[in-house]
């Protein structure tokens, strides 16, 4: 119990909040990390998932794409990264590991999600006149949605994740706290730290949760 | 004064057969390491995760708790998991294993469950017919019926276990981790790719052992095929 109520200490010292290593600045590095690395990969993944899934092309690609992803540890390409000419940048291999990470649930959910689409429905649509565009934007795209936005979900609870792990690899980010309290030996540190990852991934979570709550019946994932 | 060998290790490849040959005990140590942890956090994962999935299923009121208590277990970043999980155990292999067992119960719990739930109800009811108990209803009809899915939910338990390990290096006990972490530390290019490798090498042969075994003890949805 002293530990926790150590890290409670440590959480409300309003020290511990304030500059370059303090939780707001922390706090800000791993989102904006976040919301920077979620756009890219949508930009990449979406586009490439809705056509080979409009076109029913690629699909062993996309599907086994996500096993693969799975396979190779997050740490591992972080540090494998950090030791290539990217390593210089900066943010750049935390940049670069997280959008690899995040496009293989974006395109695998995107994907079966447009082949999912009623095929009687696509049918129908072809046979009113549609072009293959209209299709994808008026009939696919909205009925995929669903599984769209799981894949986002899925992202970015894993962007959050891996954010974390970061921190090993010298990046920012909440993960910093923890390994800051690592080499200080700090323990209530560390408990504060993984408290505070902890957190703000049920928050990203949750924000999702509520977000599909709110949405029209229609773009409801069917869970 | 000798001069500096000139080998790949010295020219620090990323490539590089000497450290293989020399770092042979290193490698190997941290390999079974790496096993060892993967296996033993999978196995509990396994023997808990039965028990819970059969009970969720029993009692349908607990599968919207269990769920949701194993769901939240999975959001929390593996780096937070093993550090919360340190004081309670303190340096050693244990919090790993207790973050992996948490990990791999999550992934086991909803496809044994899923498994469950998709035994026709017919089936289950012809075997009450036949006169089959609860207990011999579970063991020789539902749970076989359901094990497709379930070592489908085993093998991605596996292969993420075998990748969140890795993170396990920051308490000293990472398996291949612990070797990515030093080579990071000394911009040692040989040992991070060696070790990543075989990160990946193992996580393919363990999916394609379970896949085996699958293979083995579920004939009858091979006969259905054929």
């Amino acid at each position: 119990m002293s530990t926790l109520a150590g890290a409670w200490q440590w959480l409300t010292d309003p020290a511990h909040w304030a500059g370059d290593d303090g939780i707001r600045h922390r706090l800000l590095q791993h989102l904006v990390l976040t919301v920077v690395c979620l756009v890219i990969s949508c930009v990449i993944a979406l586009p490439v998932a809705l056509v080979l899934g409009h076109l029913g092309k690629g699909g062993a690609l996309a599907v086994n794409i996500s096993n693969v992803g799975r396979a190779v540890p997050t740490f591992a390409l972080l540090v494998l990264l950090l030791l290539t000419p990217i390593g210089t940048w900066g943010e750049g291999p935390t940049v670069v590991a997280l959008v690899l990470f995040a496009v293989p649930p974006l395109l695998t959910n995107a994907y079966v999600g447009m082949r999912e689409a009623d095929r009687d429905v696509v049918r129908a649509a072809r046979g009113m006149g549609m072009t293959g565009r209209q299709t994808l934007f008026r009939v696919e795209l909205p009925l995929a949605l669903p599984m769209v936005m799981t894949g986002v979900r899925i992202a970015a609870v894993q962007l959050v994740a891996t954010a974390t792990i970061a921190a090993l690899a010298g990046g920012g980010g909440l993960g910093r706290i923890i390994t800051a309290g690592f080499n200080l030996a700090s323990t209530p540190q560390v408990v504060a730290g993984a408290v505070l990852v902890a957190v703000f991934a049920l928050i990203v979570e949750g924000i999702f949760e509520i977000a599909e709550r709110l949405a029209p019946r229609w773009a409801r994932g069917t869970r | 004064m000798t001069a500096p060998p000139d080998d790949c290790l010295a020219r620090n490849e990323w490539i590089c057969g000497e450290y293989l040959s020399t770092r042979r005990r290193i490698l190997l140590d941290a390999v079974l390491q790496h096993l060892q942890l993967t296996t033993v956090s999978v196995l509990i994962g396994l023997t808990l995760a039965v028990p819970l999935a059969v009970l969720a299923r029993r009692w349908g009121w607990a599968a919207g708790p269990v769920l949701g208590v194993t769901t939240i277990l999975y959001t929390i970043p593996s780096l937070a998991m093993f550090s919360l999980l340190l004081p309670v155990y303190g340096l050693s292999a244990t919090p790993v294993v207790a973050g992996l067992v948490l990990y791999s119960l999550t992934l086991l719990v909803r496809n044994i469950l899923a498994g469950l739930s998709a035994v026709p109800e017919e089936t289950r009811q012809a075997a009450r017919g036949m006169g089959y108990g609860p207990i011999r209803l579970l063991l020789t009809v539902e749970l076989p019926l359901a094990l497709p899915a379930a070592m489908a939910g085993l093998r991605i338990a596996t292969v993420s276990a075998v990748s969140l390990v890795t993170v396990g290096a920051i308490v000293g006990f990472g398996g291949l981790g612990n070797l990515i972490y030093a080579g990071m530390n000394t911009y040692f290019k040989a040992q991070v790719l060696t070790a990543s490798v075989l990160c990946v090498v193992i996580a393919v042969a363990a999916d394609l052992v379970l896949l085996g075994v699958q293979w083995l003890i579920t004939p009858w949805t091979r006969a259905a095929r054929a």
